[in-house]
C-alpha cells in the first residue's frame, strides 16, 4: 500500500475545485486514457491576467486526483506571471510530499499548468514543435520534458527520471536514450555557476528552510569567529529581515557584512534575488 | 480496524482457526528438531510425516515426492533451476507471458545468461492453446513451465493435454499450481506432471511455507544446499510450525473441495452479475466459463484502478487491481496486456478473489457500494 500523507488522502478523498467549468478562459490538456493518466485544467482569468476560478477532471490513480485538486488550489488568485513560476515541487510540497514513484502527477499538473497558460495566450503549436522529439515513445514524452525534469528536481538516476516523467516505464527501449540525456543534462549543470543551479521557484517553505540552514551552517560559524552573532527576525517573500548581534551590532563595518557577506551567502545558496536588511531594534 | 470485507484472497486468505489449533503445540510445547536423537525431536518428527501425507493426499501423491519449501516462489525456483541443472545440455526452457513473477522474472533472468526461451502467448480470453507447446518443444528443452490457473483472471490452463504432449516429446513438466489448489481438484495420477507448486497462504494455511511436488525418478538437484532434511533436497531446519499448519491446511481443502466450486462459484457469479449488470461501460477479463470459481476481473472504462481500490478501502472492501499505478510500475498488468485487454480497460481493472468464508451479505454489499464509486470517479474523468 501507498505511504500517503493525509493532505493526499483529503485531496483525494474531498478534491477542491472538481468538475468542468463552462465558460472557462482558458483549458489545458495533458495525459491520455491509455497513458494511465490525464488531467484537463479549466482557467477563468480576469483582465488583469489573475486567475479567479479554476477546475479540474482527471483521470487516474488518487496521487493524480490530489495533485491536480492542489494545482488549482495554488494557482487560484494568482497571475499568470506567478502561477508560471510554480513547480511540481510545489505541488508535492502542497501535498506534504508524494511517494517517489509517484512525482510524475505532480509533474502532470505542472504542464496542465502550462499547456492551460499557452492555451490562453492563443500558442497552440504540435508537441514536438514546442517541446523537441519524444523520446520515450510508449508514454510520448520529449526530450525537453525529460531535462526539464531533471533540472528542477535534481535527479541523479534514469529510475528517478522514470518516477518523475514515465519515461522509459513502458517497453523500456529508450532507457538507454535516457542514461545518455541524464549524463549530458548533469554535465551541464555541473558547468554553469551555482546559482543558476537552483531550481525555478523555491516555495516559501523551502526558501525558509535554506535560508536557516545557510544562516546555521555557513553564516553564524563565521561571524561568530569575530565575537559576533546574526538573529533571523522575519522572512517576507525574498526579504530577509536579521538583527546583527555581539560585536558586530556596532562594528562600523556591518553595513558591508550584510551586503557583501550575508545577502551574498543568500543569493549564492538560497536565491540569486534575496535581498537581507536589517532591523534595527 | 473495522469490519473487512476480505475480497483478495488470490493474494493472501485468512487462516482457518482449525489450522491454528493444529499449529500452537509444536509451537509452545514440541518444539524439538526432528533431526535430533531423541524421542522429544523425534515426536516432531511423526507431525512432519503426517503433514507430508496430507498435502500429498491432497495431489494423490506419495509422500515421499513431497518437499517442503518456504513458498511457492521458492518451489517454482527450485523446479526450474533443478531442471536446468539435471540436464546441463539443455539450454531451452518453455513458458508464458502470464506467469507469476515467481517464474517469470526467474526465467528472464535466465535468457540474460543465456538461455533460449521460448514465450507462449495467450489469446484474447485468456486461452493458451497446447498446440504452441507442441511446436515450442525442441531437442534442447530442458523444461516446460506452464501455470495450472491464472492469478489474475482465473482462467485454467490445458495442463492434462500439456502433460500428453510433454510426456510424447519425453521433456520435463513444471506447473506453478499455486492458485487452482483448494479451489478446483487436481490429481498428478490424471495429469502426469513432474514438478508442481503450492503454498499455503493461498489456502487459509500460514504464510512462509509451501510444497514442489518431485515425481518419482525425476532426477534432482537441490536449490539450497546445507544438510540432509528433506532427503537431502532441500537443506534448512524444517518449519514445523508451518509445515504443521499447510498439512491441515491441505486437508481442509480437500475436505471443502465441492463446497469450493459450488458455493463460492454461485457467490462469485452473483457478484460479477449484478456489477456488469448495473455499471455501464464494464467488461470481463478472461474466460467465463474456463476458469477458478473464486475469481473474477472486471474492468471498468475511463477510471483508474488504484482509485477504485482506495475508495473501496475507505469502506473497507479489499480487492486488488490490473493497473499501473497500484504496483508502482507503469504499465497495466502483464497479464492483461498479453490477453490484449485495451489500456483503456486495463488500468480500470479489478479483480475480486472470494473464498470460503465470504457471505453473501458481503457480495450484496459490494454489489451495493462499487456502482457508485466508479460514478463518482467517472465525475471526475475527463473522458465522461
Amino acid at each position: 500500500m501507498w505511504d500517503y500523507t493525509d493532505k493526499v488522502k483529503e485531496h483525494f478523498l474531498h478534491p477542491k475545485n472538481a468538475g468542468a467549468m463552462e465558460d472557462a478562459d482558458a483549458v489545458g490538456e495533458v495525459g491520455s486514457l491509455a497513458c494511465g493518466d490525464a488531467l484537463k485544467l479549466y482557467l477563468k482569468v480576469d483582465e488583469n491576467e489573475r486567475i479567479v476560478e479554476a477546475s479540474f477532471q482527471t483521470f487516474g490513480c488518487a496521487s493524480a486526483i490530489a495533485s491536480s485538486s492542489a494545482l488549482t488550489e495554488l494557482i487560484k488568485g494568482k497571475t499568470l506571471e506567478e502561477a508560471k513560476a510554480i513547480s511540481n515541487k510545489d505541488i508535492a510540497d502542497f501535498l506534504g510530499g508524494l511517494p517517489r514513484q509517484k512525482m510524475h502527477c505532480s509533474v502532470m499538473g505542472r504542464e496542465a499548468l502550462d499547456a492551460a497558460i499557452d492555451n490562453y495566450k492563443g500558442i497552440s503549436r504540435p508537441k514536438e514543435e514546442l517541446e523537441g522529439e519524444i523520446l520515450c515513445h510508449c508514454f510520448g514524452v520529449t526530450e525537453e520534458k525529460i531535462r526539464q525534469a531533471i533540472m528542477e528536481n535534481n535527479l541523479t538516476t534514469v529510475e528517478d527520471v522514470t518516477s518523475f516523467t514515465k519515461a522509459g516505464g513502458g517497453c523500456g527501449e529508450c532507457l538507454e536514450d535516457i542514461g545518455e540525456l541524464l549524463d549530458k543534462v548533469r554535465a551541464e549543470m555541473k558547468k554553469r555557476p551555482p546559482v543558476e543551479k537552483q531550481p525555478a521557484g523555491l516555495s516559501n517553505v523551502q526558501r525558509m528552510q535554506l535560508v536557516m540552514k545557510t544562516l546555521e551552517d555557513e553564516i553564524r560559524p563565521s561571524l561568530k569567529q569575530d565575537g559576533g552573532n546574526i538573529e533571523l527576525v522575519d522572512i517576507i517573500a525574498k526579504k530577509v529581515l536579521v538583527r546583527l548581534q555581539g560585536t558586530c551590532s556596532h562594528c562600523p563595518a556591518s553595513k558591508a557584512t550584510l551586503k557583501g557577506f550575508v545577502e551574498a551567502k543568500l543569493r549564492e545558496q538560497v536565491e540569486p534575488d534575496i535581498q537581507v536588511e536589517e532591523v534595527v531594534s | 480496524m473495522n469490519k473487512v470485507i476480505y475480497m483478495d484472497n488470490n493474494a493472501t486468505t485468512r487462516v482457518a482457526p482449525q489450522v491454528i489449533r493444529e499449529m500452537l503445540p509444536v509451537l509452545e510445547t514440541w518444539y524439538g528438531n526432528p533431526s535430533s536423537m531423541h524421542g522429544f525431536g523425534g515426536a516432531v518428527g511423526k507431525r512432519l510425516d503426517q503433514a507430508r501425507k496430507q498435502v500429498a493426499d491432497l495431489l494423490q501423491a506419495d509422500p515421499g515426492e513431497i518437499v517442503f519449501t518456504s513458498g511457492g516462489t521458492e518451489s517454482d525456483n527450485t523446479a526450474i533451476l533443478a531442471a536446468l541443472a539435471s540436464q546441463p545440455h539443455k539450454r531451452h526452457i518453455v513458458t508464458t507471458r502470464v506467469e507469476h513473477p515467481a517464474v517469470l522474472s526467474l526465467v528472464k533472468d535466465l535468457e540474460e545468461r543465456g538461455y533460449t526461451v521460448t514465450w507462449l502467448g495467450v489469446d484474447r480470453k485468456g486461452h493458451l492453446n497446447p498446440d504452441a507447446v507442441r511446436k515450442a518443444v525442441r531437442k534442447d528443452t530442458a523444461i516446460v513451465s506452464v501455470m495450472a490457473a491464472n492469478n489474475e483472471t482465473g482462467v485454467l490452463f490445458p495442463i492434462d493435454k500439456i502433460a500428453a504432449i510433454t510426456r510424447e516429446k519425453d521433456v520435463l513438466l513444471h506447473t506453478d499450481a499455486v492458485q487452482i489448489m483448494g479451489k478446483l481438484p487436481f490429481s498428478v495420477q490424471d495429469i502426469p506432471v513432474d514438478f508442481l507448486s503450492l503454498s499455503s497462504h493461498k489456502i487459509h494455511g500460514p504464510k512462509g511455507v509451501g510444497a514442489l511436488y518431485v515425481r518419482k525418478g525425476v532426477r534432482f538437484k537441490p536449490f539450497i544446499i546445507g544438510g540432509h532434511q528433506e532427503h537431502g533436497r532441500r537443506a534448512g531446519t524444517e518449519n514445523i510450525p508451518g509445515i504443521v499448519g499447510l498439512g491441515k491446511a491441505c486437508q481442509l481443502a480437500a475436505r471443502h473441495l465441492d463446497e469450493e466450486t459450488i458455493r463460492v462459484g454461485k457467490l462469485r457469479d452473483r457478484l460479477e452479475e449484478g456489477l456488469l449488470s448495473s455499471i455501464d461501460h464494464s467488461q470481463l477479463n478472461g474466460d467465463q466459463n474456463n476458469r477458478l470459481p473464486n475469481t473474477t476481473s472486471i474492468a471498468f472504462e475511463f477510471v483508474e484502478g488504484e482509485a477504485i481500490l482506495l475508495l473501496m478501502n475507505e469502506l473497507g472492501i479489499c480487492a486488488s487491481s490490473g493497473s499501473a499505478c497500484t504496483s508502482g510500475s507503469l504499465e497495466p498488468s502483464h497479464v492483461l496486456r498479453a490477453m490484449g485487454i485495451p489500456f483503456t480497460y486495463a488500468h480500470g481493472s479489478i479483480r475480486f478473489s472470494l473464498s470460503r468464508y465470504t457471505t453473501d451479505q458481503e457480495v450484496d454489499t459490494v454489489i451495493r457500494e462499487l456502482p457508485p464509486i466508479i460514478a463518482r470517479l467517472r465525475e471526475l474523468s475527463p473522458f465522461c
